[in-house]
């Protein structure tokens, strides 16, 4: 009996899923990312390393169908490679912006006086910091490379998530049910974690697909800059910015690195979007 | 039986406000009693609820000073320490809001929700399913086994306050607090969680603090009756004995003005004028603006509790001085 209505209930959320057409394409989408990510030994028909494979600025073939860069590296194999950078750079950007900014909009919202008061001020010292600068800065003290770089913007972006996880708290912590769960016996970390944050989910799942190519973007920004990750990594902002060396003679360069960053954002974005539909517990009973 | 559960002491609780202190509770004192249903009765906004709260030690926090004791079991609950106080929320002392529609947590089903209070006592999942099942069927929740897999949502008013008391059962608390717990529901629905509050207190001894301004409710379950009047617990006593026999003016009001069922004589009576903002501590009687029988010293004096008769305390300088 159990099982069988657990059963159908599994079927319902699939069917929801189906119908949520943002969701699927977003789901495909970042599907394929990641398998791409875990097959590139087999997809890739060259090591990302290897010169000279082909011909010097080659363009699009058959053998070669992104073409060739500067070095004879095939850019097929490079893009390939190079979404293991991207998700790597998504997973560690967006749980380290997640878990600071939750930890600290929570705390604010839901202790409020002076807590709140000197974490909101650190918050917004964030913010009146150029992040760009704040994160070279960091890079600068923390050394280069591909995960300080991550680390570096994570360290300024975090502030967006804990302004809105503020505000909700501070909207949710009246709300009946808190009480009802204060008068219950629940800990203040109870109240926080298992009657505040399951309500915010909705709105953080939505800020982080939005956000999530944004830590993509700020890494190649910070690679661009030669901060980020360094040659040969197939990294594709240090590609794309490469490319422009030769956007004139050769763009296939920067373009299909390019192609692959947006289409992975695009993945990010429409999944966030579907998820934050379904997620809502309003829309279930619909 | 008469053994003592949770006694108020002189307690007051002052808002601060713009202008000065908003005076919201003044000089409380009641006893209850293991067993006993004590409601306390009242207008909107004469600190019913506050009092409530400030047992929980749920008052919002920040802004209120108090002052007086709250003595449950013998101990003081304004010197618990925040972990004892957790403590004792739920496991001895249990609470039903008013407002059942947005009292439960929206994103987990029901029967979760209840499970994961059950589960603080250290059982298995299997035994607190079967737990909340049984409890969901002593609140005479329709279609139980289906229904604890309900998000909130999908429930009417009616069944989420049923849901809250087979909560608040779960842990079988000594003293329950339930906030007006039928206001929001229509009489049907209020009659059976009268009748499973009375069986709560039949089965297992649990002391009730009811609040309501119900007079029904009060002379269908309580015992004892506490009767406030912007902040001041101007008369309390032995439910039967108020009722027949009420001392205060505001309460011989209060008893005039409820509709009768025996007499069709028009209009209801009223009360005139409103309820004062006791913004500073003013001398006198706090209802002397609309008492008929005010005399100077009402206005000059605010009157000592008086006893009256057995367990019955009056707070009005006519009362014991003379005969009206």
């Amino acid at each position: 009996m159990s099982t069988n209505t657990k059963n159908s209930k599994f079927k319902e959320t699939v069917y929801e899923c189906w119908k949520n057409k943002n969701f699927m394409i977003g789901f495909v989408i970042l599907l394929s990312v990641i398998l791409i990510a875990l097959f590139a030994d087999f997809i890739a028909p060259y090591d990302y390393a290897q010169q000279n494979v082909g011909p010097r600025f080659g363009k699009p073939s058959g053998d070669f169908w992104f073409g060739t860069d500067e070095l004879g590296r095939d850019i097929f194999s490079r893009v390939v490679y190079g979404s293991r950078i991207a998700l790597w750079v998504a997973f560690l950007g967006g749980s380290l912006q997640l878990v600071i900014g939750v930890a600290v909009g929570l705390a604010c919202g839901f202790f409020g006086k002076w807590v709140d008061r000197v974490l909101s001020f650190m918050t917004d010292l964030t913010w009146c910091i150029p992040g760009t600068i704040l994160a070279l800065a960091v890079v600068t003290l923390i050394g280069k490379g591909l995960t300080n770089t991550v680390i570096a913007i994570s360290l300024v972006a975090w502030a967006s998530y804990a302004r809105t996880v503020r505000a909700k708290t501070l909207s949710l912590k009246n709300m009946a049910f808190v009480e009802t769960g204060k008068a219950f016996g629940e800990s203040n970390f109870s109240l926080m974690v298992r009657y505040i944050l399951p309500n915010i989910i909705p709105s953080l799942i939505v800020m982080v697909s939005l956000n999530l190519p944004g830590t993509i973007m700020s890494t190649t920004t910070l690679s661009f800059l030669g901060l980020g990750s360094q040659p040969p990594s197939p990294d594709w902002g240090l590609a794309i910015s490469k490319g422009i060396e030769n956007i004139t003679r050769a763009p296939w360069l920067s373009i299909f690195p390019g192609l692959a960053l947006v289409y992975t954002t695009f993945g990010f974005n429409l999944l966030g979007e579907g998820l934050r539909d379904l997620l809502d517990p309003h829309m279930k009973s619909q | 039986m008469n053994e003592e559960l949770l006694r108020l002491e002189n307690l007051s609780i002052d808002y601060k406000v713009k202008d000065g202190y908003l005076s919201a509770v003044n000089d409380v004192n009641c006893v209850i009693n293991k067993g006993e249903v004590f409601a306390i009765v009242g207008e909107s906004g004469c600190g019913k609820s506050t009092v409530a709260h400030s047992i929980m030690n749920l008052l919002p926090g920040g802004n209120e000073e108090i002052s007086g004791k709250i003595i449950f079991k013998g101990k003081d609950l304004r010197e618990c320490t925040r972990q004892e106080m957790e403590a004792i929320r739920g496991k001895e002392i249990g609470m039903i809001f008013q407002n059942p529609l947005d009292s439960l947590n929206p994103v987990y089903k029901v029967g979760d929700q209840m499970a994961e209070a059950i589960l603080l006592d250290k059982v298995d999942k299997q035994e607190a399913w079967n737990r909340v099942i049984k409890l969901f069927k002593d609140v005479k929740m329709p279609d139980a086994e289906e229904r604890v897999n309900s998000f909130p949502h999908e429930l009417s008013g009616g069944m989420r306050q049923r849901v809250m008391i087979a909560m608040m059962l779960s842990r079988n608390p000594e003293l329950l607090i339930a906030d007006e717990p039928t206001t929001a529901l229509d009489v049907t629905i209020e009659a059976q969680i009268l009748q499973i509050m009375k069986d709560l207190k039949d089965k297992f001894n649990t002391a009730i603090m009811l609040i309501t301004h119900n007079f029904g409710l009060v002379a269908e379950i309580a015992d004892k009756i506490g009767i406030m009047y912007a902040g001041e617990m101007i008369e309390s006593g032995d439910v039967f004995e108020i009722f027949a026999h009420p001392t205060h003016p505001y309460t011989q009001l209060l008893m005039q003005a409820l509709p009768s069922k025996t007499k069709a004589e028009g209009r209801l009576k009223t009360i005139d004028g409103s309820v004062p903002r006791i913004t500073e501590k003013k001398p006198g009687c706090r209802f002397a603006n609309r008492c008929p029988y005010a005399k100077e010293i009402c206005l000059n004096e605010n009157p000592e509790a008086v006893f009256v008769g057995e367990g019955h305390y009056c707070r009005c300088h006519m009362v014991g001085k003379e005969e009206k």
